[in-house]
């Protein structure tokens, strides 16, 4: 946790611009081309879409906290 | 599993863990080795987010809407992402003024008041006691439909049991119970319970668990993993519709406004503020939490759409889809994993439940209860000397009293529309905290009034198009509330002005915040902040300035009356270790000692704030402080005068950093003088030497003349001739001396004019040729027709000239040397190049010989040759013109001085 300032304000930010890239990714008019039927590997689409974009938000927002140590 | 007792005796067993763990991390907490101070355990204790409505009715919300389940658990995950920010400061803020509730933190933010705490603590109550209801239910439900097995029986069809047989009763009781052991063990400063947070992160653990079993189960076990259920599905059409959303804006829309609605929720319900902010161990925690709380609910919601999916397929009808986890294992005959699942709902229910409770009896206390009585003057509370212990009473019974609220609300429902739909309409009611707790966060001049504003609209909007119409729907009240009052259309619950075409979540939600903002807003607007809440903006906007709290009080008080005040509420003995402790961190040995400051006052308003909430201790401190606050001018100029403080440290830094600058310079300065000091001695030591070398010999042949009669004549000649030569050099270097000092001094006289510097060269040449003739050295010059004409002194000129011409001669061979002079224009100026082919100058003395006194070669081992001045004073008298003068030569091919000036602005143009 003992970074500086700079790096502070870098990782402030990532974390404000992954906010925004949720709220893209979460909502209309993103969703809706994911929403018909269709599978992947046996999964509905619009499950798997919400899922998979919701594990890689989880993973980049770890990313940004946990880069240099905490 | 027909057998009851097997159940209760499970459920009390895993209470008794609980209470195993919770005594545990207290008992460790208080030999100072928290087990809570970890970032995984406060992302887990997060997870109380995740209620039996998660557990058990997240399936059934799948089962009804598919995909639509997800939006409550996504609004938290990008909420979190902005942790970083919105929690941390909260936090931090909560921990400088010691807030012990969210209630707290809107009344201490709006200026500590008594009334906005009371209000933010109704609306808590009301919202949030159908919830608690809402996990009786639905612990009462499972555990009727694993002891009815395996007959599958649907709890709505059960007949109520009496009160004394109902389980969710003595659910009820024992929740009640373990809450009050570990709640209210003792009036913590900070209102912290290690303990319940240790057993709530073990719960979190045990519901992932549990869900993750039956969830494996259903999916790997009754069917042949994700593929195989939804492929299986999308033969059906019932369930192949569950795989896409309605693609309407409608449903979009809905979509957006859950997830705005959960991330509100995610922040401000009692619960998680009471775990996010109140209990939270250190403000870097939060960091770890932003992603792992998210990564917990995703783990959480893997499984429930095939469980769904799953449960619709197994059972067409008959069984409500919210106890497919139980029942789906039942029916193929898994006793374990149901028992399992049983445990995991009884985890989340009374996970939720026990922070809940906590989190409103202490809001219930500060906020509500204690401010009526300490009005209640016949009660004589001012004269008792320690109320610690009625504090604690207090807290007790409101935990018991929500929790038989939960309970009355629970029977009265049953299986009404109004417990089923509790969990939204109660994230909608925490909802109304929004405007004011982040407003109040960010912006600085929001009013008591407006805060007051927002949240009563707020509320009363979300009561009317949410809370009353669930009770309509229940038949509490008559149905035509729904055709709006008076059969005034405009006015229906869910149609409010005509506007349909929203879910009735998004209708209140948007409704409700319109008002609530507007009024908030709007009221604010209506006037300028008072003192006591433009220093608590200071304090909450500007989260750094902390120390602003301490200015609300003008006055001071002393020790001995704020010492017993504490001790009342807190308890004697902790309040003396607390006030120790502060006189130890301002220095003073003695509590006695410490000095009656505004500062002092502040400590204990904050001590006490943390047993009583902010609002009630600024009311019980105002009792014994003089009630004189600065009046808002004062306040604002205080922090003004903060400012200017940081203004002027700043100019400070500014100035010390030109000091320091100026310090560098002068010291280069003073190095510099050293130099030239040192340059001086070291110039009159050799002037010195220089003369006496012509002086000694002069001396020398003298007395051999005045003492030695016999010497001959033709001797005598020679001496006196050596004489005569050395008096001469003497001469010459006397007046050289005498020049470079004035050329040095910037005393010399230069009479400038327009110089033929080809003429000059000419004259030189010609006055050196019989010396060159003499020596046998050829001397060649090349020199343009109409010559280049400079501004200069014209006799100095030819100084240079004579000396540069005769240093050639005398160090060139005597019969074969050669002397090449040549002028030259190049653009704007004329260049002079005096070349010999003598041995040249070795490249470490190119710079030297322009040093005065320094001649070419060695001094030890070549005579020397001139006086060492003539090339300084030529030097001089080049730069002194606009020129320069230099040497180019390589040992043993000669030597070529150089000077260039510059040309005369008129007479330039003659090649």
């Amino acid at each position: 946790m003992r970074k500086s300032a700079n790096e502070r304000r870098l990782t402030a930010q990532r974390l404000a611009a992954l906010f925004l890239l949720g709220c893209a990714l979460f909502n209309y008019p993103v969703l809706s081309l994911f929403n018909h039927a269709g599978q992947v590997f046996g999964i509905p689409l619009l499950y798997a879409y919400l899922f998979g974009a919701w594990v890689l938000l989880i993973g980049l927002i770890a990313w940004a906290v946990e880069r240099g140590g905490d | 599993m027909a057998q009851g007792w097997i159940l209760v005796l499970a459920s009390l067993l895993y209470l008794g863990i609980l209470f195993a763990i919770a005594y545990w991390a207290d008992r460790r907490s208080d030999a100072g080795r928290s087990v809570i101070d970890h970032p995984t355990v406060y992302a887990l204790s997060l997870g109380v987010y995740c209620t039996t409505w998660t557990f058990y009715g997240s399936v059934g919300r799948a089962a009804a809407t598919g995909i639509g389940f997800l939006p409550i658990y996504l609004g938290p995950t990008l909420m979190f992402a902005l942790g970083w920010f919105v929690l941390r400061k909260i936090v931090r803020v909560a921990k400088a003024n010691r807030i012990t509730s969210i209630a707290d933190f809107v009344a201490s933010r709006y200026g500590k008041s008594q009334l906005l705490g009371g209000l933010v603590t109704v609306i808590a109550v009301v919202g949030v006691i159908p919830y608690i209801a809402l996990q009786l239910k639905a612990v009462s439900n499972s555990f009727t439909i694993l002891a009815s097995s395996p007959d599958l029986v649907m709890p709505a069809r059960a007949a109520a049991a009496p009160m004394l047989q109902d389980s969710a009763f003595y659910v009820a009781i024992v929740l009640a119970a373990f809450t009050i052991l570990f709640g209210t063990r003792h009036l913590d400063a900070t209102e912290r319970h290690e303990g319940m947070v240790a057993a709530i992160a073990f719960e979190s653990v045990v519901k992932l668990l549990a869900f993750f079993a039956v969830g494996l189960y259903v999916t790997y076990g009754v069917f042949d993993g994700f593929g195989d259920i939804f492929g299986r599905a999308a033969e059906i059409p019932r369930l192949a519709k569950l795989a896409v959303a309605r693609d309407t804006a409608a449903a979009y829309g809905s979509w957006a406004a859950l997830t705005f609605l959960s991330m509100l929720s995610v922040m401000l319900l009692p619960r998680q503020f009471q775990i996010a902010v109140v209990e939270n161990v250190n403000e870097s925690h939060v960091a770890r939490s932003v992603w792992l709380f998210p990564l917990y609910l995703l783990l959480i919601n893997v499984f429930v759409l095939p469980i769904a999916v799953g449960g619709l397929m197994q059972f067409p009808e008959g069984v409500d889809a919210d106890t497919f986890v139980l029942t789906l294992p039942l029916a193929k005959g898994q006793e374990a994993i149901a028992l399992l699942v049983f445990i995991g709902g009884l985890s989340a229910a009374t996970g939720m439940v026990i922070v809940e409770t906590i989190a409103l009896s202490t809001m219930v206390c500060n906020d509500l209860v204690m401010p009526l009585l300490l009005r209640w003057k016949a009660l004589g509370l001012d004269r008792r000397p320690d109320l610690s212990g009625l504090l604690l009473e207090i807290r007790r019974w409101a935990i018991a009293v929500v929790l038989m609220l939960g309970y009355a609300y629970f029977r009265a429902a049953g299986e009404a529309y109004a417990l089923v739909a509790i969990g939204l309409i109660s994230f909608a009611a925490v909802a109304q905290f929004a405007p004011a707790v982040f407003g109040g966060l960010y912006w600085k001049d929001g009013t008591r009034e407006g805060a007051l504003a927002g949240l009563t609209a707020g509320f009363a909007v979300w009561a009317y198009t949410l809370l009353l119409p669930s009770f309509a729907k229940s038949g509490w009240l008559p149905a035509d509330f729904m055709a709006g009052p008076f059969g005034l259309e405009l006015l229906r619950p869910q149609q409010l002005f005509g506007l349909t075409g929203l879910d009735e979540i998004s209708h209140s939600l948007f409704w409700s915040l319109l008002a609530n903002i507007g009024c908030y807003v709007g009221f604010s607007l209506r006037r300028s902040p008072d003192a006591r809440e433009a220093g608590q903006a200071a304090v909450f906007v500007g989260s750094g300035n902390v120390g602003a709290g301490a200015l609300q009080w003008g006055a001071g008080a002393p020790v001995a009356e704020l010492l017993p005040l504490a001790g009342r509420f807190v308890g004697p003995d902790r309040a003396r270790e607390a006030f120790a402790r502060y006189a130890r961190s301002r220095g003073v040995r003695d509590v006695e000692d410490l000095p009656a400051d505004a500062g002092l006052v502040h400590f204990a308003e904050s001590l006490l704030a943390g047993a009583i909430g902010s609002a009630s201790a600024r009311v019980m401190v105002a009792s014994v402080v003089e009630e004189a606050p600065p009046d808002l001018d004062a306040i604002m100029n205080i922090l003004d005068e903060a400012s200017q403080v940081r203004a002027h440290s700043r100019e400070i830094e500014q100035k010390s950093r030109e000091l320091e600058a100026a310090t560098a310079e002068l010291r280069e300065a003073n190095e510099r003088l050293r130099e030239l000091d040192r340059m001086k001695d070291d110039f009159i030591s050799t002037v010195s030497h220089e003369l006496r070398t012509p002086l000694t010999s002069i001396r020398a042949f003298s007395e051999m003349l005045f003492e030695d009669p016999r010497i001959d004549l033709e001797e005598r000649k020679r001496f006196l001739g050596i004489i005569v030569n050395e008096t001469e050099r003497l001469t010459r270097l006397i007046n050289q001396i005498l020049d470079l000092a004035k050329l040095e001094s910037g005393r010399a006289e230069w009479t400038t004019s327009d110089v033929d510097l080809a003429e000059v060269v000419r004259e030189s040449c010609d006055a050196l040729s019989q010396l060159y003739r003499e020596k046998g050295v050829a001397l060649a010059t090349d020199l343009p027709a109409g010559g280049p004409v400079v501004q200069a002194d014209r006799d100095r000129l030819t100084q240079v000239m004579i000396n540069l011409l005769s240093n050639a001669v005398k160090f060139v061979a005597q019969g074969e040397g050669r002397v090449r002079v040549a002028v030259e224009c190049l653009r704007g100026e004329v260049r002079v190049t005096v070349a010999d082919n003598g041995p040249g100058i070795r490249p470490e003395d190119q710079d030297a010989i322009f040093e005065k006194f320094r001649q070419g070669g060695s001094v030890l081992t070549d005579k020397p040759v001139g006086t060492g001045l003539g090339l300084p004073i030529s030097r001089q008298i080049v730069e002194y013109f606009g020129g320069s003068l230099w040497v180019e030569s390589e040992p043993g091919a000669g030597a070529a001085f150089v000077f260039t000036l510059p040309l005369a602005e008129d007479g330039g143009a003659s090649e």
